[in-house]
């Protein structure tokens, strides 16, 4: 048979039968949906992380207070066993590092801030002039925090764009006074609408000079270190030396966890990598459930065609021409079921999408590809079983049947 | 080999067929000799469960027997390969059967094409055989129809074309009357003996004495032996 005859032979076939072939697309086309959808969902998961956390600057280099690691039992942590406080004085240590370009040390609290009429309680964040450009933020009136000795601070706050709105509304607001806690700051700038930002929405967010915060807080640790390499290349460096520059200040002891942005990234890339494809794997169950199904209903169809085959046979057919035509039917069955349910599944992944705007529900190449293969393999896999019964069926037999 | 006046186009020697029953065998062919000589018109009769069928279905490559040689234009055709048996089925072999045996979601003309379509003959050749074959078996009119949409008549003249398209040495026809009434299958015999006229041989299994007594040559089966030929070949 010519490739033309047996497509157009196995379509009416298959086309012979509206509601049994529309059950079995629909089949097929909800696992390819699923696959296309959860993958959608899982990969929109990882983009949505990696974003987050790319936004947070670029070439990062972050000190937490504390140690997390376990490194077994010392017997100097028994009597020395509370960590220092992560200082000030650190923070600045940490510019000597030759792999550093720039600090920006982070005290964190929640406080209220008043103006005549109006009171909010904030977040209050203490850090230094640098920060900006570490966390690329941008301002959009004033400036952000002077560039002075950290450990003294004058009286000027930056406050967030959703802060600004709600405490001044139309007014301008550099150059105002405020009150945060009990005292008083002028607002030297306005940060530009950012957008959620991993934890910290820096659109709520007030900053203050570090010393005035600790001051503030009563306390003199700092919550986080963030410290920027000079490039991606100088990452290791800069952790390297940061570590050092905390264990010679500290006396010896390692009593700071420093976190790469890479690393935290990848970790991140990793984990949820892996759950997608768990996500896609679940999903492909529902595709071999849709081949049992493509395999049952062409078994039900040889019964149902027996005559056919017979008469095929005495007209000629050899029994590869029959399971080709069975195979070729129940293939395009499945591509059939693939197409619609791709098609489905962009169409939920786009519902989402447009739901959600900020979560990238994209599905991944990849998943698109293994989805609509997997279909037309199961479909072929299992239309493998039917197509051998009817190229076996013996002609005698098959004819007598009517 | 003995000086035939013709070379005979089928010649079965030695044929037994037996089908197991559970524990019973069933001969439903016992030692069977039998040669038709090319373009001879020979009906096979005898009561149920003699045979003809099963002979029937041996002459077409349809089964095989368990004993004997079949030889088919001078070839042993039983150790043919199934490839090899479709293919000889295809170029060689035309059937039509007593239900019809049309494929119901196909048109009268695509149903007259299948035996092309299946030997890769290509689509305009088909085309102009199929109008052709339409024409001549007064059918112009119902090439778009479907089998239900035809009447019984008008169905076996489509397997008869069928049947004749790939140009067939012989023509194997089980009860080709068998479900239509006096008319129609007084007209299909009619058409069925003028193909044999043309030349191709023509093999009928029927129940009904009228249709085989117009046969030159008529084979009697009764349980599964040739109780009677009217007209042996050698």
């Amino acid at each position: 048979m010519r490739a033309p005859d047996l497509i157009r032979f196995a379509g009416r076939a298959a086309t012979g039968n509206p509601l049994r072939t529309s059950l079995l697309v629909l089949a097929m086309a909800i696992g390819v949906a699923a696959v296309v959808v959860l993958t959608a969902l899982g990969d929109g998961a990882r983009r949505y992380v990696m974003d987050q956390f790319s936004s947070l600057g670029s070439n990062l280099v972050i000190v937490l207070p504390g140690r997390s690691q376990t490194g077994g039992f010392n017997p100097a942590n028994a009597i020395t066993g509370t960590p220092r406080d992560l200082t000030i004085n650190d923070a600045q240590a940490l510019l000597r590092a030759p792999a550093v370009l720039r600090v920006a040390p982070l005290a964190v609290g929640t406080s209220e801030i008043s103006v005549p009429g109006k009171l909010r309680e904030v977040m209050v964040a203490g850090t230094t002039s640098q920060y900006p450009e570490l966390r690329h933020l941008e301002l959009a009136q004033g400036s952000f925090l002077p560039a002075e000795d950290w450990n003294r601070g004058t009286s000027v706050a930056v406050i967030g764009a959703k802060v600004r709105e709600e405490l001044f509304g139309a007014e301008p607001a550099v150059g105002r006074l405020v009150r945060i806690g009990d005292r008083r700051f002028r607002i030297g700038g306005v940060l530009a609408v950012s957008g959620e930002g991993l934890g910290m929405n820096s659109d709520e967010l007030v900053f203050v000079p570090v010393a005035l915060a600790q001051a503030m807080f009563n306390s003199n640790t700092l919550f986080r270190i963030m410290v920027e390499a000079r490039s991606r290349e100088d990452i290791p460096a800069a952790k390297a030396q940061v570590q050092d520059i905390l264990k010679l200040r500290h006396e010896g002891e390692e009593d700071v966890t420093v976190i790469t942005q890479d690393a935290v990234l990848a970790t991140f890339d990793r984990l949820l990598s892996a759950l997608t494809l768990g996500v896609a794997g679940i999903a492909a169950i529902s595709l071999a459930v849709a081949g049992i199904l493509v395999m049952n209903v062409m078994l039900v169809s040889v019964v149902q065609r027996t005559g056919e085959i017979g008469l095929l046979k005495a007209l000629g057919a050899t029994g590869g021409a029959i399971r080709l035509a069975f195979l070729t039917e129940a293939a395009m069955l499945s591509a059939a079921g693939a197409l619609v349910g791709y098609l489905l599944g962009q169409a939920g992944a786009a519902v989402i999408r447009q739901l959600y705007p900020s979560f990238p529900a994209y599905p991944p190449d990849w998943a698109v590809l293994a989805g609509l293969a997997t279909a037309l393999v199961t479909g072929l896999l299992f239309g493998v079983l039917p197509a051998r019964r009817a190229a076996l069926l013996d002609p005698v037999e098959a004819l007598a049947k009517r | 080999m003995g000086v035939a006046p013709a070379q005979p186009q089928i010649r079965l020697s030695g044929i037994e067929r037996v089908f197991h029953l559970g524990d019973s065998e069933v001969h439903a062919l016992r030692h069977l000799d039998v040669a038709i000589a090319p373009g001879e018109y020979v009906a096979v009769m005898g009561p149920s469960g003699s045979g003809k069928s099963t002979l029937l279905n041996l002459l077409g490559l349809l089964d095989r027997p368990d004993a004997g040689s079949y030889q088919f234009d001078g070839r042993d055709v039983t150790t043919l390969s199934p490839e090899e048996q479709a293919r000889v089925r295809s170029e060689r072999i035309g059937f039509v059967f007593q239900s019809f045996h049309l494929v119901p979601r196909l048109t009268a003309f695509d149903n007259i094409a299948l035996p092309m379509m299946l030997a890769g003959i290509a689509p305009r050749e088909r085309a102009e055989r199929v109008a052709r074959a339409l024409k001549d078996y007064g059918l112009e009119d119902r090439a778009g129809h479907r089998p239900d949409q035809l009447s019984g008549g008008q169905r076996q003249r489509v397997a008869i074309a069928r049947a004749t398209i790939m140009r067939p040495a012989m023509i194997l026809a089980d009860e080709p009357t068998g479900n239509l009434d006096r008319a129609t299958g007084d007209e299909v015999v009619h058409l069925l003996e003028a193909l044999n006229a043309s030349g191709v041989t023509l093999i009928v299994v029927t129940h009904d004495p009228g249709i085989g007594g117009r046969a030159r040559r008529q084979l009697l089966m009764e349980d599964g032996r040739l109780a009677h030929d009217s007209a042996p070949a050698d």
